[in-house]
């Protein structure tokens, strides 16, 4: 580990890894060195889907003159079958996780709904009155707890829908929903369209490669319009929809002096409740009979980003940094539910003192200590997860580090937050920000997502890239890690817009006071910039497909499946999306031209693949001018002028 | 918004809510919770108030949920560092700021009935306006509406000097727009400065000084909100209608001059949301992007010789100034400028002398184009106060113009010569009255000018049915005596023909959708017997505009079969009101108030309403303020009949369409006729008394009930009765 300094850009992460390694304490980075990615796996050319396998065909190495030999699996299977299938499979998984927490979010709305579990509630009523109606839900003057329980079987309903179409679909432009009919990927249910990926990609079933990637499509869409989009509406409504909040991100936020509690993972149902309990007179007396000055609340990965848009939680950082707060040794109870905790976080732990506690029933560590979260007692969870905090402080060591780095964030855009902020209560509207994309000032908009990979420097492609996406006038939209990544590097703070966007971006960022860079959630909550999407095309100037905007999105540091869903979603929702990295069809030339090339003709939007972020910034940007000039828009605009005349023929209001 | 300028308007906003609470908390202890209170002479309460939240503020007690919205609208500050987003915050300030000013300013008329002249013109002791009354609106709101006024500028605080004040606001008025004053700077006020720069002030020239303090901004806010409402059919309450509709239709900027406030940035920040960018001429900072604006929203620092014409380039208007060689300003601004007592140089008619206009068509070899000549003395051969006879006689020719559009030309002398910067013009033909002033004098001006302003205009407005013009002034008693003759003659001819015009004659009727500019549904159909119901375009007036413009608001309609003869209903009239009305109306009748009755933008003249008791049915014309027996004065009905929608049992008409033949003849006529308003009835009596001789009843004028024998169906039911009133036999009008 000689060039720790290279291992992140980030100054907090590169302090601790020197910190873990006097330590003596492995970490992903360490990991990493050690062992390099299976280079079959990587190109999606390994087969492991029966026992006659696993069988290996990676792309042929092309020798002039001689025509390439066609490699295939025992079962006849090409290299372009199993990349898709591959690919599908990361898809249906992606989709999965993303739907089940979707599931446990619906369970707990309407119970909440129904009045069965106390501890919960109904606190967006006018977010519920918005989804009501896009469900199909009469309003009228019918009660809160009836639209609600309405809501909440609705919603269920979509996961085990047999037939039909999702109801989420028609929020989409209506371009949009006819192209998906005429291809046929408009999802049916949730549940179902995993399931078909997972039987189709079963040995001898679906083996077209065209096929299995528009399956995968389908599947994707019950992601983005389905169960994602489920969770983060359900969420609202049971905790707030977002507004713009101050909150502080990185180790620093950890205190020496008071009980840390990382709250990890990606669901907000816990965390939520942590946050209303931690605060009573017995846990925080509690707390100080120990010595410590009270008990520090923060997050990590998405669960941090779901308490940080609504409470403004300080957050320790993303998901590199999860065995990095451990290795502060500050931290004296480590929380987790699902999705990106690494099993390594056990061995950590046991360096120092913190204890790991898993609460999910899906997702056990061993070694870990399980407290399992019962949404029903969650309040009683809560207080015994801090009661073990509490009194694990004692058993702290004396190699407690703490980096001073923190930084202000401001975050909360949530996309009718957006819509207010542009205009205010009377003209909330996205329509100032078409006119400043037709008039130039801002370029055009991009969607930054995903994770870390331990396999480029933590933090460096993304915040690269965004940099200078911003620099030339294209106006961010962020969630999951990305979005944690442009917290710590001060992007989200309005003083960011003078400091690093062009002039045209800028000066728009002043006139809202907003940043260059907008957080918008989660990793579950990309269905958001859906709708901000969505939301821009329906304000008119800019097209009447999500494809006809001057957008793109990228992931450079994605590492999860869930990723592969969002990105896949994106793609067959109209959006150009770069993954940098590596790419997982890289072992068929077919696959890999479909989704990068002829994907473009037929979604509209299409993938692409750049490790280089200043390379992907200039693929994006050349995107979003391609766009801009296919609206006229490349020109500077004249200044129309009104008389009487021009007057008469505008429509009535 | 920038920070500085989002900062400082919430700073403002909660001051001045902060001193709303506190006078509400006043008032309430000093006259109760049910005081009554309000603007005066309005049937809007407190426009901004009514139009955005659809509150009616009629009593003391009705501020206070009005007040709790104001504080839930009020931002918390904003912070120095890692602020949170701050322009839908300041623009909710904005809000906040003028409903709390305008329930400051209802309270000052508890407090100070007097403070405000609540007239039109200033006193000599008080230069106050205050909030325009429905009379007033309506008046200068239909200017809005028919594209003379195209806009208003909100100027706050005072220029640094009379002189410079004077030059902005001419300039202003120059390009047609009102100027609503408001708000003080270093202890002056732009109203005081041009009274002191001995520039004529009030509604009618247009410089309009509504208050002293920065919170009568909300007077020219609250007119914006009645235009949409009254105009624009946009319900109150429907506040997104109301503020996109000023932001498209209304071209009005707010032009702070001098330091600018916490209150005056609370104000512009309220304005903002109307659409109405801020034009300063401090080095405030600047908001460049667009979108709640049409263009940016502040352009500061601009220097006093371009505040102006940077003003209407940022709103986004194109005003088409008439460019007349004369040496005095010339617009629709100046129309309502009137010339007095010492000011008069020379006076021409109004019973001193003989004076009289006359146009004519002649032959192409006849007329010389541009041909001005003055036959008698002009104003240098005279010595103020001077008198002179005066016959004006335009002679045009051209190859497309008709003897039926001679009296079209000539009654656009009026207001082409009142446009002229002290010059004053009354009446018409052979009552004409002309006044120059000194002031005008001393720039230059001379008889020949008058010529010259005729030349010009009318070839820019009329120029595609003439070809050439020019224009005769005779001063010579004899030479004038001999117009007189000549055209005492001609118009005798010109009534007769006229008179014989009937709809059935006619196969051609004609649109007007001139007011669609505000009223985007409302379609007018004029035939010879069914003027405009603002009275300014008769079906010859239509069919020369259309000559002119033939793709303008006034197109053809063949008539096509009539389908009822009673109502009025015509197949081709249907199909082409269902085209310009953007599907909103598929029939219309041009003789009945019952069935499908013909919309109105709200410029009406006159709006006529069924007296279900009375069997009948009244009239009230715009400038009577008082009650009628419908229950409701005028700017109540018409803000219930217009705004382009259908309303059976209410129309709006002209006061000349009363005595023409086809008025509500499909509801019996004008033997409905119960009840108008005396000074109506007065003015139509020779029509009146015609028609009456018409219809078989020589005495019917002395039949119709006006206020003076009662304001309600019971009071004058026994009159009608006595009378033995017609309706009152006839069939069931329901």
């Amino acid at each position: 580990m000689a060039d720790l300094e290279k291992k992140s850009i980030d100054p907090a992460t590169i302090k601790m890894l020197k910190k873990a390694a006097d330590d003596g304490c492995e970490t992903i980075f360490d990991r990493a060195e050690a062992m390099k990615p299976c280079p079959i796996g990587a190109e999606g050319s390994c087969c492991k889907n029966c026992a006659m396998g696993p069988c290996r065909v990676p792309a042929p190495k092309k020798k002039e003159g001689v025509p390439p030999k066609e490699r295939m699996g025992l079962c006849g299977a090409t290299a372009e079958t199993i990349a898709a299938r591959n690919f599908a499979r990361m898809v249906a998984a992606g989709t999965a996780s993303h739907s089940d927490h979707a599931r446990g979010i619906a369970e707990v709305f309407l119970a909440t709904a129904k009045g069965k579990m106390p501890e919960f509630s109904i606190k967006d009523e006018q977010k519920l009155y918005q989804v009501a109606m896009d469900l199909d839900i009469e309003i009228a003057d019918r009660s809160v707890q009836d639209i609600a329980v309405d809501v909440g079987r609705k919603a269920l309903e979509e996961f085990g829908r047999q037939e039909g179409e999702l109801l989420f679909i028609k929020r989409a432009p209506a371009k949009r929903q006819e192209l998906w009919r005429k291809l046929g990927v408009v999802p049916r249910g949730i549940d179902r369209e995993v399931v078909e990926l997972m039987h189709r990609t079963h040995m001898g079933v679906d083996q077209d490669y065209q096929s299995l990637l528009l399956s995968a499509a389908r599947c994707a869409l019950a992601d983005g319009w389905g169960g994602s989009m489920i969770s983060t509406d359900l969420q609202d409504i049971l905790f707030g929809n977002p507004v713009p909040v101050l909150g502080q991100i990185n180790l620093g936020v950890l205190k020496k002096d008071q009980i840390n509690v990382v709250v990890h993972g990606h669901e907000p149902l816990l965390p939520e409740v942590l946050v209303a309990v931690v605060n009573e007179p017995e846990i925080q007396k509690a707390a100080l009979a120990t010595g410590a000055k009270g008990i520090n609340l923060v997050g990590m990965c998405c669960s941090a980003n779901e308490i940080l848009m609504r409470h403004g939680v300080p957050v320790a950082g993303n998901f590199l940094q999860q065995e990095l707060a451990i290795v502060t040794g500050a931290v004296d109870a480590m929380v987790v539910d699902v999705q990106c905790e690494m099993q390594s976080l056990a061995q950590v732990a046991k360096c120092y003192h913190t204890k790991l506690i898993t609460t999910s029933p899906k997702a056990k560590i061993e070694g870990a200590m399980h407290i399992e979260f019962d949404e029903h007692r969650a309040g009683a969870v809560a207080r015994k997860i801090l009661a073990e905090a509490i009194g694990n402080y004692k058993n702290r060591k004396s190699n407690v580090e703490i980096p001073e780095e923190t930084t202000d964030q401001v975050v909360g855009f949530s996309y009718e937050t957006i819509n207010y902020l542009l205009g205010g209560v009377f003209r909330a509207s996205y329509r100032p920000l078409n006119d400043n994309i037709i008039n130039g000032r801002i370029r055009g908009i991009a969607g930054v997502v995903g994770c870390n990979n331990a396999r480029v420097t933590h933090d460096d492609p993304n915040l690269t890239l965004i940099k200078e996406l911003i620099k030339n006038d294209v106006i961010v939209l962020v969630t999951g890690c990305a979005a944690m990544t442009c917290g710590k590097a001060g992007l989200l703070t309005p003083e960011a817009a003078k400091l690093y966007a062009g002039e045209g971006l800028a000066s728009v960022c002043e006139a809202v006071g907003i940043p260059p860079v907008l957080h918008m959630g989660a990793c579950v909550d990309n269905s958001r910039i859906l709708m901000a999407a969505t939301a821009v095309v329906k304000a008119g100037g800019l097209g009447d497909d999500i494809s006809d905007l001057p957008a793109a999105g990228a992931a450079l540091e994605w590492m999860s499946e869930k990723a592969v869903a969002i990105g896949h979603y994106f793609v067959a929702s109209g959006v150009y999306t770069v993954f940098g990295v590596t790419w997982p069809t890289s072992g068929s030339e077919e696959v890999t031209k479909l989704l990068f090339e002829e994907y473009e003709n037929v979604f509209k939007g299409k993938w692409g693949f750049e490790a280089d972020p200043i390379e992907a910034a200039r693929k994006m940007i050349e995107h979003i001018d391609k766009k801009r000039k296919a609206l006229g828009i490349d020109k500077a605009r004249e200044r129309v002028l009104f008389d009487m005349d021009k007057r008469r023929e505008i429509d009535a209001a | 918004m920038s920070k500085i300028i989002a900062s400082a308007a919430i700073r403002g906003a909660h001051k001045i809510v902060g001193r709303a609470e506190q006078k509400y908390q006043e008032a309430l202890a000093k006259w109760g919770p049910d005081q009554e209170v309000g603007f005066p002479d309005t049937a809007y309460y407190l426009p901004i108030i009514y139009a955005m939240l659809g509150i009616p503020v009629q009593k003391i007690a009705d501020m206070k949920p009005v007040l709790e919205r104001c504080r839930a609208l009020l931002p918390p500050f904003v912070k120095e560092k890692a602020a949170l987003p701050y322009l839908a915050p300041a623009l909710d300030a904005g809000m906040a700021t003028f409903f709390a000013e305008e329930m400051t300013e209802a309270i000052r008329y508890l407090e100070a009935p007097n403070f405000y002249t609540k007239m039109e013109d200033i006193t000599p002791d008080n230069i106050w306006l205050g909030a325009a009354s429905d009379l007033i609106f309506r008046k200068r709101g239909v200017e809005f509406v028919d594209g003379t006024a195209p806009g208003f500028a909100a100027i706050v605080g005072a220029a640094p000097s009379a002189e410079i004040a004077k030059k902005i606001a001419t300039e202003l008025q120059e390009k047609n727009l009102y100027v609503f004053m408001c708000g003080e700077h270093e202890g002056k006020r732009f109203s005081e400065q041009l009274v002191e720069a001995g520039v004529q002030i009030g509604w009618p020239t247009r410089l309009v000084s509504f208050g002293p303090d920065v919170s009568a901004a909300v007077f020219a806010m609250g007119f914006a909100c009645r235009v949409a409402m009254a105009f624009g059919g946009i319900k109150p309450g429907d506040y997104r209608k109301n503020l996109l509709y000023n932001k498209d239709r209304t071209f009005a900027f707010v032009m702070p001059m001098g330091f600018v406030t916490d209150e005056w940035y609370a104000n512009a920040a309220g304005a903002i949301i109307w659409g109405f960018p801020t034009i300063a001429d401090t080095p405030i900072p600047e908001v460049l992007p667009t979108g709640v604006c049409t263009y940016e929203h502040v352009v500061s620092n601009v220097p006093h010789d371009h505040i102006v014409q940077k003003a209407a380039e940022v709103r986004g208007l194109k005003v088409t100034v008439a460019s007349v060689p004369i040496p005095v300003s010339y617009g629709p601004a100046f129309e309502g400028e009137r010339v007095r007592g010492e000011d008069i140089y020379l006076e021409c008619g109004g019973g001193r002398t003989h004076a009289v206009e006359l146009v004519v068509s002649k032959n192409m070899d006849e007329v010389e184009d541009g041909r001005v000549e003055v036959i008698g003395p002009d104003v240098d051969a005279v010595q103020p106060p001077a008198k002179l006879p005066l016959a004006i006689l335009v002679e045009v020719a051209g190859r497309k113009m008709q003897e039926d559009f001679e009296p079209i030309l000539e009654r656009q002398i009026h207001h082409l010569i009142n446009y002229a910067q002290g010059v004053m013009h009354i009446g018409q033909r052979d009552i004409a009255w002309f006044r120059i002033s000194k002031g005008a004098v001393d720039k230059g001006f001379k008889l020949a000018d008058l010529g010259k302003i005729l030349h010009a205009k009318l070839h820019q407005d009329f120029g595609v049915i003439f070809d050439k013009i020019q224009v005769k002034l005779f001063t010579e008693e004899k030479d004038v005596e001999k117009v007189l003759a000549q055209a005492r003659d001609i118009y005798g001819k010109r009534d007769a023909r006229i008179e014989g015009m009937t709809d059935e004659t006619t196969d051609t009727f004609y649109s007007c959708t001139l007011c669609q500019s505000f009223a985007p549904n409302h379609v007018c159909v004029v035939s010879p017997e069914r003027t405009g119901l603002c009275g300014a375009y008769n079906w010859m007036d239509c069919r020369a505009s259309n000559e002119i413009n033939p793709t303008g608001p006034n197109q053809p309609i063949p008539k096509g079969d009539m389908t009822d003869p009673k109502l009025g209903q015509w197949t081709g009239v249907n199909n082409f009101v269902l085209n310009a009305s953007r599907q909103k109306i598929s029939q219309v009748s041009l003789y009945s108030i019952m069935v499908d009755p013909m919309t109105t933008c709200g410029c009406c003249e006159c709006l006529a309403a069924v007296l279900p008791m009375c069997n009948g049915i009244m009239t009230v014309n715009r400038d009577f303020l008082g009650m009628t027996p419908c229950g409701m004065k005028f700017t109540t009905l018409a803000g219930s009949a217009g705004g382009g929608a259908v309303t059976p049992g209410f129309l709006g008409h002209s006061k000349y369409n009363v005595t023409q033949r086809k008025w509500i003849s499909g509801d019996g006529g004008l033997s409905r006729l119960v009840w108008m308003p005396k000074m109506l009835k007065d003015e139509c009596r020779e029509r009146l008394l015609k028609r009456g001789e018409e219809i078989g009843i020589p005495n019917f004028i002395d039949m119709i009930a006006d206020e003076t024998i009662g304001v309600t169906e019971d009071e004058i039911l026994p009159f009608l009765t006595e009378k033995n009133h017609p309706a009152l036999s006839m069939e069931s009008i329901l």
